[in-house]
């Protein structure tokens, strides 16, 4: 097996912690919006599992890094173009349907993630996917339910959930896209091959969808960009709130 | 399943009069969250495993033992270990009674867990009144770790300590 480099090592970390930061963020804006107060709390706790997870990721990039980096400057301090998440997970809530749409489509990837990542060279990698898996699957109960409820439901949330997998549908081939640094690290035994889980994506969320009475997109125009660190219009605006206190007060701690 | 730790005798009563910062009743111990504590030369090396990847009661845990610790003249010194992953089943027999008395159902078994969050069994006892016609209001609750069910008999709201297996 190859060696990797740190550089590489570190940029895998970021491709696979970012997402959890940024879902996580976007979970976050919801914290005294939801629905209801069941799905609020729901999804501030999932909000919290997976900033809790990006903690996890961030403080071993940082011991990898060394000098002065620590989890607050990965997290606040890097610019748009340093995130590696994906697109999907940027995407705004633009209304429950969006939220639960995106939620479930990120939630079936994540777990296989999280599930392979286990098997990681890098031990300090396999313990914090380890921890994750038990998370991330109430995660995707909580989702797929929601699809089902909502597609299964009446007209108008059947039509409204539609429309959000039909509108995010087209971020979900860059889940399985791969840039050098994950090459890498498939190479060197520590990364994912995230391009044979495909196949076990589409039978779970294909599964889900049929229960849900909805239809699977026949889109076949796909967007990424995310991974390489072009991001969409809706990325600075989250960047600009997320790292306001930082930006503003350097150093500042609570 | 018992863990296996490794905790010096004389350290345990110390670290049993650690609270959880969330659950003051159990303490640290009787979460099973300690998974060793050893004297290193003139230093207390204390490891411990958090619960949930976004327990926020994690970092003041941390700071809670090394002051305890600093009260009693020790340096102590905390590191966080992952793998094995904490599971419900470590909550020692006395945290459960402490959870339930407390008014927080303990976990059941991994198998009846799912049966109740994922199926809607009715299997949850509740903590006030024993009955077990109990319904699962939502699988999130106040904390990461809970889950909210309400009562049919005596009408309460409870938390539920959600199995991790």
């Amino acid at each position: 097996m190859e060696k990797m480099n740190t550089e590489n090592h570190i940029q895998y970390i970021y491709g696979i912690a970012d997402n959890s930061l940024i879902l996580g963020q976007r979970l976050s804006q919801l914290c005294g919006h939801g629905p209801t107060l069941e799905t609020d709390i729901a999804c501030t706790n999932i909000a919290l599992d997976l900033l809790g997870q990006t903690r996890n990721y961030y403080q071993y990039a940082a011991q990898c890094m060394g000098e002065s980096a620590t989890e607050d400057t990965i997290a606040f301090l890097r610019t748009e173009r340093q995130y590696r998440n994906v697109l999907l997970v940027e995407q705004p809530n633009t209304h429950f349907g969006y939220v639960m749409a995106r939620q479930f489509l990120f939630d079936v990837y994540h777990l296989l993630v999280v599930t392979q990542l286990q098997e990681s060279t890098d031990s300090m990698l396999a313990a914090i996917a380890q921890k994750s898996v038990k998370e991330v699957q109430y995660h995707q109960r909580f989702s797929a339910a929601w699809i089902k409820r909502l597609g299964d439901g009446t007209a108008q949330s059947h039509q409204k959930i539609q429309e959000a997998i039909n509108d995010l549908w087209k971020f979900t081939d860059e889940l399985f896209y791969q840039n050098e640094h994950d090459i890498a690290a498939i190479h060197a035994g520590v990364g994912v091959d995230v391009s044979t889980l495909k196949e076990s994506y589409m039978t779970t969320v294909t599964e889900v969808l049929t229960e849900a009475t909805l239809t699977i997109p026949a889109e076949t125009w796909f967007r990424k960009g995310g991974k390489e660190g072009i991001h969409s219009e809706h990325m600075g605006y989250l960047l600009a709130e997320m790292q306001y206190m930082q930006r503003t007060y350097p150093d500042m701690k609570w | 399943m018992q863990q296996s730790v490794s905790i010096a005798p004389q350290l345990i009563s110390i670290l049993e009069t650690i609270p959880d910062p969330e659950i003051p009743v159990v303490s640290i111990m009787d979460m099973g969250m300690v998974r060793s504590a050893q004297w290193v030369a003139d230093e207390v090396h204390i490891a411990i495993t958090p619960t949930y990847s976004g327990c926020p009661a994690t970092d003041m845990i941390q700071a809670t033992v090394i002051e305890t610790f600093e009260t009693k003249q020790i340096q102590a010194k905390v590191t966080l270990v992952l793998a094995p992953p904490w599971t419900t089943d470590w909550i020692t027999p006395r945290g459960r009674k402490a959870l339930a008395e407390y008014g927080i159902a303990p976990p059941l078994s991994p198998m009846a867990d799912k049966q109740a969050l994922w199926e809607d069994k009715k299997i949850v006892p509740c903590p006030q009144c024993g009955a077990t016609d109990t319904q699962l209001i939502s699988a999130f609750g106040a904390t990461a770790c809970k889950a909210l069910f309400q009562c049919q008999s005596c009408k309460e709201p409870f938390d539920y300590f959600k199995c991790l297996t």
